[in-house]
């Protein structure tokens, strides 16, 4: 029998941590069980921020000094198909943004008449996942006003961003909730720190939704769905880099 | 602590850490440990510091980490092996061994970083409401106005640079030192790595923007966040030394069941 001594239990429990430290970390990582435990975390913080904070609180607007000098393009910064390519050529003169899914109404409007709708322009802060912020101005279409318009039905739950690019194969999309799609600096932007919006910033259309991280800044947005699930529309998980790389679907921290 | 009408001598077992303390110090130090390396992995992504509103690759950055080398403002220090260093195909600010998980995965690193962040402030938060309760930061950290003279404090140092611990009835109590780099974590960098954290997330300086007049903007939020960490990870390391040089066994067993042995008075 072995007499378990306090000395020997507390020197075979370091053991045990130092092994556990030095090769299991990835395998606890890799489990489900874990995996599935530290998404009730993101929950909890998806839960909490939304218990604790102002759903209609305003993303921090900024004054014009306060911009970043060069606004850095990320992820695709031209989406290289031959349709987009055409589009770029006759100034998306032919280019119609799609309203459509749970809506009573589906719309399809030219730039023209995007921009001549009302408009929201806001200094605000960009700030990407990776951990670097860039300040600029955005000027583009409430989506609130859009959804209004085209008659969003009861049913619906979230909105999805159709993107003209991809990653491969794979379109790039995004999706919100509707506290998300009716806050008022929601917008759909057209133009950029005072410029039609250009190609490496996500022409002629681009999502900014303030209170979250820059993978949900959706850019070439083509079509606007209203949806009552986001099981089936790409991997399930409500966007690409959910879809693909296991990035939280709320991007609020 | 307890009262006893004797005062215990050195080799007197005594009744050390209550257990909100002990409970607190596991739980923490678990938060932490995860927190740091899931931390670490998550600072790969963008191995550079700004100060400021913004602060992105054209931006002047006040830290980086390039293959091979730290630079922090004007120094430009060496680190071969240790910081910038090839890993599974790519070049890593912080080496794998320091990282959760090993490999580059920022999405991995994130869900651990938030699940933990619970872990670390809801037992920090109970630990904190007790401490003021039940009068723990009052009775045991906060300095005696004797402790604080420059000649106590000299005198704790260098008797910690010669590593003479307190033996006997003196080490029923923290030392001064002990007590500054406890207060320093407990009410200083805890709150500074949870307040810098908050402020990173969008939707929470939407709500509390104060947080960002606070700390001056995101980017700077994100350096005092990320030295409130190597703070952490410094005083972990002293820690660790001081518990090995004072006794592992004695020391680890007081914080599990609260019983210390007071090291026994050496005749000089």
């Amino acid at each position: 029998m072995i007499r378990l001594t306090r000395r020997r239990l507390i020197g075979s429990l370091g053991a045990g941590a130092g092994g556990l430290l030095l090769s299991g970390c990835d395998r606890i990582d890799a489990s489900p069980t874990v995996q599935s435990l530290l998404g009730l975390g993101e929950k909890a913080t998806f839960g909490a921020q939304r218990i604790v904070t102002d759903r209609a609180a305003l993303a921090p607007e900024y004054g014009a000094a306060d911009m970043s000098p060069t606004f850095r393009t990320n992820g695709n910064r031209d989406p290289g198909t031959p349709e987009y390519a055409a589009h770029v050529a006759n100034g998306f003169a032919d280019w119609r943004l799609a309203v459509d899914g749970l809506v009573a109404s589906p719309l399809a409007l030219s730039l023209a008449q995007i921009r001549g709708l009302p408009r929201r322009t806001q200094i605000t802060r960009h700030d990407c996942v990776e951990g670097w912020s860039a300040i600029g101005q955005w000027t583009g279409l409430p989506l609130g006003m859009l959804l209004k318009q085209a008659g969003l039905r009861s049913s619906a739950r979230y909105i999805v961003f159709h993107c003209a690019d991809f990653f491969g194969s794979r379109p790039y999309y995004e999706s919100i909730d509707l506290i998300d799609a009716f806050h008022p600096q929601t917008i759909l932007a057209w133009a950029m720190n005072g410029q039609t919006l250009d190609v490496g910033h996500g022409a002629p259309l681009r999502l900014r939704v303030e209170r979250q991280l820059g993978y949900k800044q959706a850019k070439y947005v083509m079509r606007v769905e209203a949806v009552a699930s986001l099981a089936g529309i790409g991997g399930g998980k409500g966007g690409f880099w959910e879809d693909v790389s296991g990035y939280q679907w709320y991007a609020g921290i | 602590m307890e009262t006893d009408s004797t005062t215990p001598q050195g080799g007197d077992t005594v009744y050390r850490h209550r257990l909100p303390v002990r409970l607190w110090h596991w739980t923490n130090a678990l938060a932490v440990f995860v927190m740091l390396m899931s931390g670490l992995m998550i600072f790969n992504a963008h191995p550079h510091l700004y100060w400021g509103q913004y602060g992105a690759n054209y931006d002047h950055s006040w830290l980086d980490i390039t293959p091979g080398h730290l630079r922090i403002g004007p120094l430009t220090i060496a680190t071969p092996h240790l910081l910038g260093v090839p890993a599974n195909g790519r070049i890593v600010a912080f080496p794998p061994w320091a990282t959760i998980p090993s490999h580059y995965d920022l999405a991995s690193a994130r869900r651990w970083h938030f699940a933990f962040a619970w872990v670390l402030v809801v037992p920090g938060l109970l630990f904190l409401l007790w401490g003021l309760v039940r009068r723990h930061f009052w009775r045991d950290l906060a300095p005696a106005r004797t402790e604080l003279t420059p000649r106590h404090l000299w005198h704790d140092i260098s008797d910690h640079a010669r590593l003479r611990f307190p033996t006997g009835a003196a080490a029923r109590r923290y030392n001064i030192l002990q007590k500054l780099a406890y207060g320093a974590v407990i009410f200083v960098l805890l709150p500074g790595v949870v307040l810098t954290g908050l402020t990173m997330s969008p939707a929470i300086d939407a709500a509390w923007p104060w947080l960002l007049d606070l700390f001056g903007g995101r980017p700077s939020a994100r350096s005092i966040h990320f030295l409130c960490a190597m703070g952490l990870a410094a005083f972990i390391l002293i820690h660790l030394l001081m518990v090995v040089l004072a006794g592992p066994i004695n020391e680890v067993r007081s914080m599990i069941t609260g019983r210390y042995r007071l090291p026994k008075e050496t005749s000089e």
